[in-house]
């Protein structure tokens, strides 16, 4: 019952994490790249119910923030006038499941200020809204890389399981070269041999095809495994027995034991490979400014100034953490359902 | 074998009595210091962001090595990098024939290499002979050939040389600047057997180096640090007759990048700091006063920022969708309205914090003898960019994005070096400001190395926006970049002659300065040469940084210079004051 509780719990924690950076343009106070450049790294807004003359109001508020010329990034609240946060305001256009138009977004505030919420960056973008929009780019990537990897895993590993012999051998060689190769320098020397101009859909799907590919070594392996003891059960045999041809074989019985390996390896790579998404363009080899992922944003982290000034900029690095602990929770589930299944 | 062992000793001794003798009674031509009397001792160190190449002045280039080479090494007539006018230095001083032809030095007497050896015109002649050479390759070569012929040097007497220019030349004693005078008696015989290029490497032994600057090598050690002692022959004297330098050592600490450069500075491990980004200068300057140190901004340096576009012709086999993108970038309209449509003035606020300016031309706002004060910087105007490229034949989409006269979407990169965030930052700023035109453009971060190749030798880039910094403000080392022959004519290399009519202007006008003597005409070339850039936007120049430098509390005579090396240029003079704490 504790169990089922945390899986359910774990599955609607990240249905609202993926829901909500699917929906980014909705959520999202302002669009990913628009600058305002007189507000660089403003920190995280300051929401008030009270006023300056300490007068109470129900509807919470911010104020604008100026800076000065001698210190433009120390910025003070302009106590002038009353911002009210708004729901359902109208702001930068964006695409909603790349279908339908919009300007309305979840939340903001009506006049010629910018709420930051979680603060802006170095070119007075909003971080909050470079957050979800980073995380559809950081989430979707894991999510697709892994579902490739696993897919290829699971081709090349109920092949070699199945029909064994050099193929086999063949098949599981290969497996481990991927396993042992320093990824790495192979992203490196890719993205030096690729032309300078990429589209960032391009790029995208890139990394995810780099690392999907580089990935499926131990998903083909793990496969491997349980198609080859699969195809020894007695009811596999029985069926063989009665003259069933190995393509029936291998969709009828031998693939569906395989589900609880694949499930669980999905949760377990996840998170492997939203990390390596998050590496790779923290170190420049993802996807590229403007669009935001959480790597790049991090980027910026490096810098000392930032590093020590501005501790927002390194919300985009603990972002991931209630993702990894959901995809955790989940695997970890899974695995005890199986094996109280089996 | 008793004998051979004694006489070293007396060879030795006579030596030293010698030595003294002529230090005592020959006529020392010493130079009196104007800074602040300061008092002797004390230790400096410094960081520099990497290791030296070499320690050899006729092989350095690298930016490390320079700095460390410039406090061992002394030159004939020095450019005072505050006041950026020539000063006496071991040539005491020089006459130029009515021709502009002739140049004649008299040499300091009585002076000695950091060895104790005595210095004459043989080692300058010596040194001439080793930067002219062809086989060396050395890099100061090109400044001493003045239309591909080089200078020619001869011995008068032992303290007088005469320079011979194939044509008049201009400016002529700045090229005397920071070219080290060679101990002959070290470095004959290497040269000699053709080994100068490989001696005085980071594995000599301090005995084996000598140089007429204030400080001499004591100690190397690998990945760590270089340190320097004081020259006890130095040739100058502060303004009470005490022997410079004040500082018993100067020490080069090896860090890895600028953040780290700020970081040590600021824990205390070194003393002085240049180069600091406006970015760690703020986070610096909060504590100042609680970790005793005291930063300043030295005002606009020479460095310029800029942006340019791929004109080579060598490409249009090779690279088709590059040679399809120059029938834009060869549009000056194009290049007019990407100029109008960058907001320099956000550039200056977001990437340097408000310590920079921004650039009409190539000429940066810290050149005060050379700046053509009377171009504007171009007025941000979206709007004026449109109607320019509209009357360009340019037009836009339905969703704002520009397509050229044959319907092809205008899109294409920046090629921008991934080790420095300031310029990479600026290139995303760019990348927005165009957007507004409805281009579409990426930013692709290269290592500097790939960065560079692909600049000046694959040619496969579309834009790039790159720093660069003068060691002088004179406009003759700016011929190689403005000659359309020029080595780093970078936006078109290997034009065999004058690809336009405005770059057959520009070759003539920087002729014509080199060999015009009057300052005034002179400046009167160069400003129509600043013109013709600001008009026809071969490189589009955005902003120029600040310099902005720090020391420690009680450096005496820190006074930092907007030319490089900004604050180790008087470091013969640097002396820590009692309250300062020596260290």
């Amino acid at each position: 019952m504790k169990k089922t509780r945390r899986l359910s719990l774990a599955l609607w924690c990240l249905a609202g994490i993926y829901l909500s950076v699917i929906c980014a343009g909705f959520v999202a106070p302002y669009s990913f790249e628009v600058q305002d450049r007189l507000h660089p790294f403003v920190p995280p807004a300051k929401i008030h119910f009270f006023d300056s003359s300490g007068k109470f109001h129900l509807r919470p508020f911010v104020y604008a923030v100026r800076s000065s010329d001698e210190n433009p990034m120390e910025y003070q609240e302009d106590h002038a006038t009353r911002y009210p946060i708004a729901f359902f305001t109208r702001g930068d256009e964006y695409q909603l499941l790349g279908v339908f138009h919009s300007q309305r977004h979840l939340l903001g505030v009506n006049g010629p200020v910018r709420i930051y919420l979680l603060g802006s960056d170095g070119f007075g973008r909003d971080q909050l809204s470079r957050l979800l929009y980073g995380g559809r780019i950081s989430l979707l990537a894991g999510l697709l890389a892994a579902i490739f990897s696993v897919t290829l895993g699971l081709l090349l590993g109920s092949i070699a399981g199945f029909y064994g012999g050099r193929l086999d051998d063949l098949i599981m060689r290969v497996a481990d070269l991927f396993i042992v190769v320093p990824w790495f320098y192979l992203l490196v020397a890719i993205r030096a041999v690729l032309p300078l101009q990429m589209e960032p859909a391009a790029t995208f799907l890139l990394v995810i095809v780099v690392i999907g590919v580089v990935g499926w070594g131990r998903p083909g392996r793990l496969v491997r495994g349980v198609v080859l003891s699969a195809r020894e059960r007695n009811y596999v045999l029985a069926a063989r027995g009665f003259g069933a041809s190995g393509n029936y074989l291998l969709r009828r019985h031998i693939l569906p034991s395989t589900w609880g390996v694949v499930l669980t390896q999905m949760a377990v790579l996840i998170p492997q490979f939203i990390l390596a998404e998050v590496v790779l363009s923290f170190l420049g080899l993802g996807i590229g400014e403007p669009v935001p992922s959480w790597g790049n944003m991090l980027a910026y982290a490096q810098q000392y100034h930032v590093l020590v000034s501005y501790w927002w900029m390194l919300l985009p690095g603990l972002a991931p953490i209630p993702v990894f602990f959901a995809y955790h929770v989940l695997a970890d589930s899974l695995h005890a359902r199986l094996q109280s299944v089996s | 074998m008793l004998f051979s062992r004694k006489i070293p000793f007396w060879v030795l001794l006579v030596g030293f009595v010698s030595g003294l003798a002529g230090q005592d009674t020959a006529p020392q031509d010493l130079l009196r210091a104007t800074g602040e009397p300061g008092k002797p001792g004390g230790r400096l160190v410094f960081a520099e962001r990497s290791e030296p190449k070499t320690l050899n002045p006729v092989t350095a280039v690298d930016r490390p090595s320079r700095d460390v080479i410039r406090c061992m090494i002394g030159d004939l007539i020095h450019i005072n990098r505050y006041t950026q006018k020539t000063e006496s230095a071991l040539a005491k001083s020089w006459t130029m024939s009515k021709d502009g032809k002739r140049f004649t030095l008299q040499l300091r007497r009585g002076i000695r290499f950091s060895d104790g050896q005595p210095f004459d015109a043989d080692d300058v002649v010596f040194s001439f002979k080793v930067y002219l050479d062809e086989k060396v390759h050395s890099p100061q070569r090109d400044l001493l050939l003045i239309s591909d012929q080089p200078i020619a040097v001869e011995k008068l007497d032992t303290y007088a040389v005469r320079f011979t220019f194939p044509a008049p030349y201009a400016a002529a004693e700045r090229v005397f600047d920071s070219l080290a005078i060679l101990p002959r008696h070290l470095l004959e015989k290497d040269y000699n057997e053709g080994k100068i290029n490989q001696t005085w490497n980071l594995n000599i032994t301090p005995e084996k180096i000598a140089g007429l600057g204030p400080f001499r090598l004591k100690q190397f050690v690998p990945g760590e640090r270089l340190v320097l002692e004081r020259n006890p022959y130095y040739w100058k004297i502060d303004t009470k007759g005490q022997k410079l330098p004040y500082l018993d050592e100067l020490a080069f600490l090896f860090v890895p990048s600028q953040d780290a450069e700020a970081i040590r500075f600021q824990a205390g491990d070194t003393q002085m700091i240049s180069g600091l980004s406006a970015e760690n200068f703020a986070v610096l300057s909060k504590e100042q006063q609680s970790r005793n140190y005291k930063l300043q901004d030295a005002g606009p340096g020479l460095e310029f920022n800029f942006l340019f576009f791929n004109l080579n012709d060598d490409i249009e086999s090779r690279l088709p969708q590059v040679a399809r993108h120059q029938k834009w970038f060869r549009d000056v309209r194009f290049r007019r309205a990407v100029s109008l449509a960058i907001d320099r003035a956000a550039i200056v606020r977001l990437v340097y914090q408000g310590h920079g300016a921004a650039l009409a031309s190539q000429v940066a706002p810290g050149n005060k003898l050379w700046i053509n004060s009377a171009l504007p910087v171009p007025q941000h105007s979206v709007a004026e960019a449109r109607q320019l490229l509209q009357s360009a034949g340019f037009s836009w989409n339905k969703d704002g994005g520009l397509m050229d006269r044959e319907g092809m979407p205008v899109e294409f990169s920046i090629l921008v070096t991934s080790s420095n965030a300031q310029r990479q930052k600026m290139a995303v700023l760019v990348q927005d400001d165009l957007k507004q035109l409805g281009m579409k453009v990426s930013v692709a971060a290269m290592e500097f190395r790939s960065t560079l190749d692909r600049i000046l030798q694959s040619h496969d880039y579309d834009a790039t926006l790159m720093g660069a910094a003068d060691t002088d403000a004179d406009p003759n080392p700016e011929m190689p970049v403005m000659m359309s022959n020029g080595t780093n004519h970078v936006w078109h290399l290997g034009e065999k002659k004058p690809a336009t009519p405005w770059e057959a202007e520009i070759d003539q006008l920087m002729q014509k300065q080199l060999i015009t003597m009057d300052h005034q005409q002179r400046k009167k070339l160069f400003d129509r040469v600043q013109e013709i850039v600001a008009q026809e936007l071969p490189i589009v120049c955005l902003a120029s940084p600040n310099i902005l430098v720090g020391a420690r509390e009680g450096l005496g005579n820190f006074r930092p210079a907007v030319i490089e090396n900004y604050v180790l240029w008087n470091v013969d003079e640097l002396f820590w004051r009692a309250s300062g704490g020596i260290r």
